[in-house]
């Protein structure tokens, strides 16, 4: 019922969301989050606010705990402790409907994870069916329609085995986006694809970013990083280090260790 | 010459338990089914309570495979046959023999789904939960087909090799095609109804056997 009124009170989209809003107006919200691995303390706590439709990039170099950030996020890895808000709705601690909190949050991996028994529209409708409990035929036009939104619906009958990379990857992310999640994470999106491949998926994600789709993007895709994104979060050791625009990340980099890993990105 | 074909092809013989053979056949094949249905079903099922972790109930179930694994089932079927009576458990023959091979057949596809479910990749299971799917419907939906996929192959020869061992019903006087022969065997004196068990075997169980070979081209791993 709030959760409602709340959406129509937000403006339907915010093409140039302030970058550095206030935690309190944040979609999505990442409060002292910390984990550990047995004795190995892998986030040190994380803060993060994202606002609705920004774009948030995070850097950091291999093993400083991105992928583990973005899982601990839907709770894919459970936190230590820390609060994970979305819309203002707790997702962390006991009593909380994980399975339909994970709904409002979207997830792409690095290796796109597709089911290849089911082809993609199955893939895509798969939790519409049987979570949404959609019935076959409104599903069917669901996903089609997230499909569509990445340029693949002549491709509804493929199976996985029978897509290129970019095109699994891209049917990966309409799988996410047919559940219409308020939040989209992205680990690395395009890190196991060809060069050539790349850029669709690119082109997808500006896309949503212009539909006004709020996500984190995890990515070494620096120039993608320099034109599209809000804001970019430079990660360490399980820390966030910096943060700020792009501009101010690539141009005049305020912590060495920022300096240091981007000196390796030098295009 | 003229005895081996005497003794293995006696004409009058033949055309005489012919019939005998063929209901036999009917019983040997609905067997083999009910066990073959009943003891997949029952395996995967096994299989996928295991995929839950609660560690009474995966102790259970990995003593259970294995203690039937491990036993001839010559041996259960005869102390199933001849020991549940005693306890005030009658079965009739037909009975103990599907429920001793089903139990069977369920141990070894336990084990064999079971290593379907643990090599399917770790993403599969991220993917399902990240949009929404409880565990279970992240296994039924997700994780068991492929798992059975991948195991197709070793699961029909195995379900052939314990189909196969429907003859051992005979020795508690199950009706199949051995029992029918045996049985023929001993009133006429003569090897020739044994032959006609041997066609029936060959008749009924060669399909299989080509549509395993069959299976394990289609189900193979794709080639690297
Ligand atoms: N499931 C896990 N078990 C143990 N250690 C892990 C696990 N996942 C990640 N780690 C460790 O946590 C650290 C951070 O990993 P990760 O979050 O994948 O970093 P990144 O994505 O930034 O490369 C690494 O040292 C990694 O070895
Ligand atoms: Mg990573």
């Amino acid at each position: 019922m709030s959760k409602a009124i709340i959406r129509l009170a937000v403006p339907d989209m915010i093409l140039s969301p302030a970058p550095q809003g206030s935690a309190a107006t944040a979609t999505f919200r990442v409060e002292a989050l910390h984990k550990s691995f047995g004795a190995d303390p892998v986030l040190k706590g994380i803060n993060l606010s994202v606002q609705r439709s920004e774009m948030v990039f995070v850097l950091g170099p291999s093993g400083s705990g991105k992928s583990t950030m973005l899982r601990c996020c839907n709770r894919l890895e459970e936190p230590d402790a820390g609060e994970i808000f979305i819309q203002g709705d707790r997702l962390t601690g006991p009593g909380v409907d994980l399975n339909k909190m994970r709904q409002r949050i979207g997830i792409v991996f690095q290796s796109f994870n597709l089911y290849p028994h089911l082809s993609a529209l199955g893939n895509v409708t798969l939790a519409l069916r049987k979570v949404q409990k959609m019935p076959r035929e409104k599903a069917r036009v669901a996903g089609l329609e997230a499909l569509d939104r990445v340029g693949l619906s002549d491709r509804a009958r493929h199976y996985p085995s029978q897509l290129s990379g970019g095109q699994q990857q891209r049917v990966a992310i309409a799988r996410a986006l047919a559940l219409n999640p308020t939040v989209m994470l992205f680990d690395e999106p395009t890190s196991a694809l060809d060069p050539e491949l790349v850029g669709d998926v690119l082109d997808v994600m500006r896309d949503m970013k212009r539909q006004g789709m709020t996500m984190v993007v995890v990515s070494h895709e620096m120039k993608f990083a320099r034109d599209a994104a809000d804001r970019v979060i430079f990660m360490d050791d399980g820390l966030i280090v910096e943060e700020g625009p792009p501009e101010q990340i690539f141009g005049d980099p305020q912590h060495n260790r920022t300096r240091a890993f981007l000196s390796r990105f030098h295009e | 010459m003229e005895r081996f074909i005497d003794t293995f092809f006696n004409a009058a013989v033949l055309a005489r338990y012919a019939p005998a053979i063929l209901e036999g056949a009917l019983v040997t094949v609905l067997l083999s089914l009910l066990i073959v249905m009943a003891g997949t079903v029952l395996g995967s099922g096994l299989a996928c309570l295991r995929a839950y972790r609660i560690k009474p109930v995966s102790i259970l179930i990995v003593v259970f495979a294995d203690m039937l694994r491990a036993l001839p089932p010559l041996v259960l079927i005869l102390l199933a046959f001849f020991g549940l009576p005693n306890v005030g458990i009658v079965l009739s023959s037909f009975m103990v023999l599907f429920v001793v091979l089903t139990l069977v057949l369920a141990a070894f596809a336990e084990e064999i789904v079971w290593a379907g479910i643990t090599a399917t990749p770790k993403g599969q299971w991220e993917a399902a939960r990240s949009t929404g799917l409880s565990f279970t419907r992240a296994l039924i939906f997700v994780v068991l087909p492929q798992a059975v996929r991948m195991v197709i192959p070793p699961l029909t020869n195995r379900a052939i090799a314990i189909t196969k061992m429907t003859a051992l019903g005979m020795v508690i006087g199950v009706p199949d095609i051995l029992g029918q022969a045996t049985t023929a065997q001993s009133f006429s004196a003569n090897a020739s109804p044994l032959t006609l068990a041997a066609i029936a075997y060959v008749i009924l169980f060669l399909p299989f056997v080509i549509a395993s070979r069959w299976l394990e081209a289609r189900f193979a791993p794709p080639a690297a």
